[in-house]
């Protein structure tokens, strides 16, 4: 049995293109980019290849783009850098109450530290509403944290009208764009962002390298001290084959995001449409237009996330779950929650991510084992029996 | 001892994907109803008691997989157990007739201990009352 790859917003493949961009930086290209020998130096180029072809992805200039270790690591420089920069002249942050915990832990981060944290609810499709930001904004107001597009339902948020808000305000404006960049258009001007965060594994590059975009003039600390690296703000001998790979990826994605968000769609509605038609009391999460491309997440009553996520993975379809049960602790998923869905529904949330190698028979394949998945744990449903 | 990080052992499959003993039961002698929304587990267990025995035991379960295994286990452990020796049974010999659980997962089989428990005594405030 083939199997069906539905987690793309998780991590996607590297693609092989990008494997092969990377290989000649392990190996025949091995110097270090800070030695000036010309081994250093291809190197170096290397990565200024990359950087550019990254800020071509977003509408930035190439030395606004910082190259790190991962998207979550460029929430944390991004959120810390500018509070610890900024703290005299404010200590007042807002964000959303749906941000990836790599947002929502650097905050708590934070206010155990002193600093002000407001958390923004979100409407029943997971919208902020910018009047919201308006409203929250005080004199110690120093940033505003929120993300491009949910990881978990998908909605994307209407950064255009908040940026126009922090651009109004003087407030440093930072975006979690890692489910976004390199699938729908991304442009820093536009959305008006002073920073933003990215990572490689979503947009089909490598595993353990992001970067961060700083808009010209935006004051943070630096994020790791050491060396020379990056321009002083993340020190590190740069990972190099990463940096290639990403820049390679990002170059790939600029010519066929709109394509492949175009392909994706009509698979994305044909999940949603006929889950509906197939399963009795099933709920689409999320907003139902200004969402991903390629994400369907769904609640079903009177079941739960893992145990429909394992009977899909013997089934050999690879999901995930906003149940609690999928991770340590034993509450379920803070988005769904702030959604307004109840525990149970939230643990009964399942995620459907559709990426490049997703094919039309894979979601006939879906729509046929799901229903059947979803009768035989209903059937040992106390929840359902205690409604008959 | 390596991290088996959140695997199942073959044993817990093996009852997820075919539980023993699942639906409601009639007229049951015991109910035992655990477990809440919050924490997204909930447990139903039934038993049939007679002569101090249990004869039956059935489950239903809302639940992750280790929800539905250690419910099916307990279900299959009590049967032809007195009163006393299935009271004995406890989350750890469930556990380990799965042959093991996750850390994490461990409160199920609290879980599947408590509603055994609260099944008996239901059943004996009932015997009693009756």
């Amino acid at each position: 049995m083939k199997r069906i790859y539905l987690d793309y917003a998780a991590t996607t493949p590297t693609r092989p293109e990008v494997v092969e961009a990377m290989l000649p930086y392990f190996t025949e290209v091995f110097g270090n980019p800070s030695s000036i020998y010309s081994y250093g130096q291809e190197a170096k180029g290397a990565i200024e290849e990359a950087r550019t072809q990254v800020a071509d992805l977003i509408g930035a200039c190439d030395e606004e783009i910082v190259f790190t270790g991962s998207g979550t690591e460029a929430d944390n420089f991004a959120i810390k850098g500018v509070a610890y920069a900024n703290e005299p002249r404010g200590n007042h942050i807002i964000t959303s109450s749906i941000e990836h915990h790599a947002v929502i832990e650097t905050c708590h981060f934070l206010e155990e530290r002193g600093f002000k944290l407001t958390y923004l609810p979100v409407d029943g499709c997971g919208l902020v509403d910018p009047d919201d930001v308006r409203k929250s904004i005080t004199d110690k107001t120093v940033l505003i944290s929120v993300m491009h597009a949910n990881n978990e339902v998908g909605t994307v948020e209407p950064l255009v009208e908040i940026g126009r808000i922090t651009r109004e305000s003087g407030v440093y404006f930072h975006t979690d764009a890692v489910q976004t960049v390199g699938h729908i258009p991304v442009d820093v001007d536009e959305l008006g962002v002073d920073l933003l965060s990215m990572s490689a594994h979503k947009l089909y590059g490598p595993k353990g390298v992001g970067a961060l975009y700083i808009r010209k003039g935006t004051k943070l600390v630096s994020f790791i001290h050491g060396g020379e690296q990056e321009r002083k703000r993340r020190a590190s001998t740069e990972n190099v084959p990463g940096i290639v790979g990403f820049g390679k990826a990002a170059e790939i994605a600029k010519s066929e995001m709109n394509h492949e968000a175009e392909r994706l769609t009509p698979l994305r509605n044909r999940l949603i449409k006929e889950f509906q038609e197939r399963i009795d009391h099933i709920h689409l999460n999320g907003h139902p237009v200004k969402r991903l491309p390629n994400n369907v997440n769904v609640s079903i009553d009177f079941v739960e996330g893992e145990s429909m996520c394992l009977n899909l993975d013997l089934e050999n379809i690879c999901v995930s779950t906003g149940s609690a049960c999928s991770s340590s602790s034993l509450e379920p998923s803070h988005v769904l929650l702030a959604l307004g869905l109840s525990h149970e529904q939230a643990h009964g949330s399942l995620r459907f991510s559709l990426g490049k190698w997703t094919t039309e028979e894979e979601i006939g394949r879906v729509l046929e084992v799901l229903p059947a998945i979803v009768a035989k744990l209903r059937a040992m449903s106390p929840l359902l029996k205690s409604r008959r | 001892m390596r991290d088996t990080g959140s695997r199942y052992s073959e044993k817990v499959m093996e009852h997820f994907r075919n539980p023993r003993n699942v639906g409601e039961m009639e007229n049951p002698h015991g109910v035992g109803h655990v477990g809440n929304p919050v924490c997204g587990d909930i447990m139903e267990l039934y038993i049939k008691v007679e002569n101090n025995t249990i004869v039956d035991a059935k489950f239903m379960t809302f639940g992750c997989g280790a929800a539905i295994a250690t419910s099916s286990m307990v279900t299959e452990m009590v049967k032809g157990k007195s009163i006393e020796e299935a009271l004995e049974i406890s989350n750890r010999a469930v556990a380990e007739a799965l042959g093991g659980l996750p850390p994490i997962k461990m409160h199920c089989s609290v879980l599947a201990e408590e509603a055994l428990r609260s099944a008996i005594d239901d059943y004996l405030s009932k015997s009693k009352g009756g």
